[in-house]
């Protein structure tokens, strides 16, 4: 034997054995790829309307920014006075720089959209119930993780843009009451953003966050498939047990879920030779650009910061939001509806009213807020007024929708509760959207135009 | 042998055991301190330092100069100590912080209309960082001045926050 064909044996002990055992050396590498993955799988989890390939593309988009997370490390030094200039260097004299880290910067971006999107169809499917309760708050760590991952991401570059969003981001932990001083601090590593704080950031950034996702993530496809696969879809009036047919996970769902990276793969790469990542100027600290925006994915609670006080604003909601999310799969639903879009046809209609209801009041109180009320430009912002009345106001509101809407229906409690869901989380939407598009110099409305 | 547990047919192996659980409770005890004095030590090397080098020490005091070099009714910025210094009409001065209250954000004077503007939400400020228009909600907070032998310095260590101005910050000049 020469020496190659020795080496091959030693890596693949079975391959001169006869072709009949050979089989079972394949179902070794079949193994491999099933991994995580039962060796059937329900058919009709398969759909594409069931997940839309969302958790599938979330992993691959991890994993790219893994890859080019990783390759970035090797050029960029996290150095005040360096980190510009090394971005600059990697543009412009490594090759394909500027293109790992317009793949970097867009899959990061992707990756906040696909995983809220993902959210979205894990709720409207129900399938947060029994046996899924605690992948939902799995699911929930990981978008904290993601989040977090954006954020210590979006300063590296150290630009005027990373500077300043993180400038105002970090300054609106110092209005969290009794460690808000403390923590914005810790995060910073001093009082303002310096040397500490971009070396904290980057060991957070390129260490402790990757290996957390990397812990995460298998347990969240553990408990899948200790669940035993996705919830099964089905029609409003369908019964649940009837619906189990299997089929081999080898190749049906193999296919499906490399089809979908691959197009990923391809639309992340297309968006990468076409736009740039953005660099604005170094990063000058006696400079604020007017106007100066937090990451877009925080804008949201920007918005907020103009109609509430900072203490509700940052604090009070976002504490009441999180409380509530990880409620959601340990409430005592009435109905029996995990599998069903939005759980009923009655449950479609309310989440439409929802919709709009929410649209309608959120943009009425923001308009009511600037041109009446004024509380965007007049007085200086104080607990009772801008804090306890408005905050009562909009609680009042949601628990009379809730109730309304559940009368009026004649609902149970699962599409009360989804209904309560689609007010919040369309008013979030659109409180982003305005803070992203509707807002100019001085953080005055305006048409995006 | 009398046997102090007669209910017991198996006395040795009773107290090996309850021996054998008291072990595992120290070593749990064990367990825990060791734990604890890890998270210490992590919270200690990842708090931020507040004791700078001595030499650090030294350059956060800013000489800002004699006294007499700044005119009545003027606003003079340090960018390397990231203040200014302003000297009010009754000849006192306050070393204004440049960072915004309301996130941050740096103010800059603006000489024509006499009073500071960020660029970011618009809060203005009057000379002595008081809030004109908010959303900021505290006066700019202020660094410590010093004066010796009528030289003016500027500890960028201290900085105090205030809510709103009051005579008692300003720092005056002794009379010669
Ligand atoms: C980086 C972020 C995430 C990744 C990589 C990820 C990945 C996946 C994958 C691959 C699946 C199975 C296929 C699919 O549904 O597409 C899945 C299912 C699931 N995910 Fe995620 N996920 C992420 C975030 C989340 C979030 C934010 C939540 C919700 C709070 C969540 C909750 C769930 C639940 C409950 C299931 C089971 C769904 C079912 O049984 O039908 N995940 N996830
Ligand atoms: C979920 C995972 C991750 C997310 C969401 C993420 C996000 C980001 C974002 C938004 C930026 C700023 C890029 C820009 O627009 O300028 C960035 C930069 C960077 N990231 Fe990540 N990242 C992730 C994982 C990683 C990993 C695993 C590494 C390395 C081990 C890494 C290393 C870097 C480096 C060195 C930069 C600076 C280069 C630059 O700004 O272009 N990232 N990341
Ligand atoms: S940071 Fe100055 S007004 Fe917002």
């Amino acid at each position: 034997m020469n020496i190659i064909e020795r080496i091959r044996l030693s890596i693949f002990p079975g391959a001169h054995k006869p072709a009949e055992e050979q089989k079972g050396q394949r179902k070794y590498f079949r193994s491999l790829l099933l991994h995580f993955r039962p060796r059937v799988v329900p058919e009709r989890t398969l759909r594409f309307s069931l997940t839309w390939g969302l958790g599938g593309m979330a992993a691959v988009l991890v994993f790219l920014l893994f890859g080019t997370g990783l390759m970035l490390k090797f050029v960029y030094e996290p150095f005040p006075d360096r980190a510009y200039d090394s971005i600059l260097h990697l543009q412009q004299n490594i090759p394909f720089g500027q293109l790992i880290r317009n793949i970097h910067h867009w899959s990061a971006n992707g990756l906040l959209v696909i995983a809220f999107l993902h959210f979205l169809r894990v709720f409207f499917t129900g399938a947060f119930v029994a046996p899924r309760q605690f992948n939902w708050i799995i699911g929930l760590a990981l978008f904290a993780a993601v989040i977090l991952s954006n954020f210590t991401g979006y300063l590296l570059p150290w630009d005027q843009l990373a500077f300043w969003a993180i400038t105002i981001s970090s300054s609106m932990l110092e209005y969290i009451p009794g460690v808000g001083t403390w923590l914005q601090e810790s995060v910073l590593g001093g009082p303002e953003l310096g040397p500490t704080t971009i070396s904290n950031f980057y060991a957070i950034h390129t260490a402790v966050l990757p290996a957390l996702l990397l812990l995460i993530m298998p347990f969240h496809f553990w408990r899948i498939r200790k669940a035993n696969g996705l919830v099964i879809p089905r029609l409003p009036d369908e019964e649940t047990e009837t619906l189990g047919e299997k089929v081999n996970t080898i190749p049906n769902l193999i296919v499906r879920e490399v089809a979908v990276a691959l197009v990923l793969l391809a639309v992340i790469l297309v968006i990468s030779m076409l736009f740039n990542a953005p660099l604005a100027a170094k990063a000058n600290p006696g400079l604020s650009p007017n106007p100066t925006k937090a990451p877009w994915y925080f804008m949201g609670i920007q918005e907020m910061l103009l109609h509430f006080h900072p203490v509700f604003s940052l604090f009070i909601i976002p504490l009441m939001l999180v409380f509530g999310l990880l409620c959601i799969p340990y409430i005592n639903y009435q109905s029996e509806t995990a599998g069903v879009w939005f759980c009923s046809n009655r449950g479609r209609r309310m989440a439409l009213i929802a919709v709009l209801t929410s649209i309608a009041a959120t943009v009425t109180g923001i308009l009511a807020d600037e041109l009446i009320i004024g509380s965007v430009l007049t007085g200086p912002p104080d607990i009772i007024s801008s804090g306890l009345v408005p905050i009562v106001i909009v609680l009042a509101g949601c628990i009379g929708f809730y109730i309304f809407m559940k009368k009026r229906f004649g609902a149970a409690n699962n599409e009360a509760v989804q209904t309560l869901f689609i007010l919040l989380a369309t008013a979030f939407l659109v409180l982003t959207i305005i803070g992203i598009w509707f807002r100019g110099t001085g953080m005055r409305l305006m048409w995006p135009w | 042998m009398t046997n102090p547990h007669p209910q017991n047919n198996n006395p040795e192996k009773e107290s090996a055991s309850s021996r054998r659980s008291l072990l595992t409770k120290l070593w749990v005890l064990l367990g825990i301190v060791a734990l604890a004095e890890l998270i210490g030590i992590v919270f200690a090397f990842l708090k931020p330092n507040p004791k700078k080098s001595s030499a650090a020490d030294r350059a956060a005091i800013i000489v800002a100069g004699p006294v007499d070099t700044f005119q009545p009714g003027t606003v003079t910025a340090f960018v390397r100590g990231k203040f200014y210094l302003v000297r009010l009409e009754d000849g006192g001065f306050l070393a204004l912080s440049r960072s915004c209250t309301h996130l941050g954000c740096t103010v800059p004077w603006v000489a024509k209309e006499n009073k500071f503007i960020c660029p970011c939400h618009s809060s203005e400020f009057d000379i002595r960082g008081e809030v004109i228009s908010p959303p900021a909600p505290r006066a700019l907070d202020l660094y410590q001045i010093i004066i010796e032998n009528n030289v003016l310095k500027v500890d960028t260590n201290k900085r105090k926050k205030r809510s709103e101005f009051t005579a008692g910050q300003i720092t005056y000049p002794k009379k010669t």
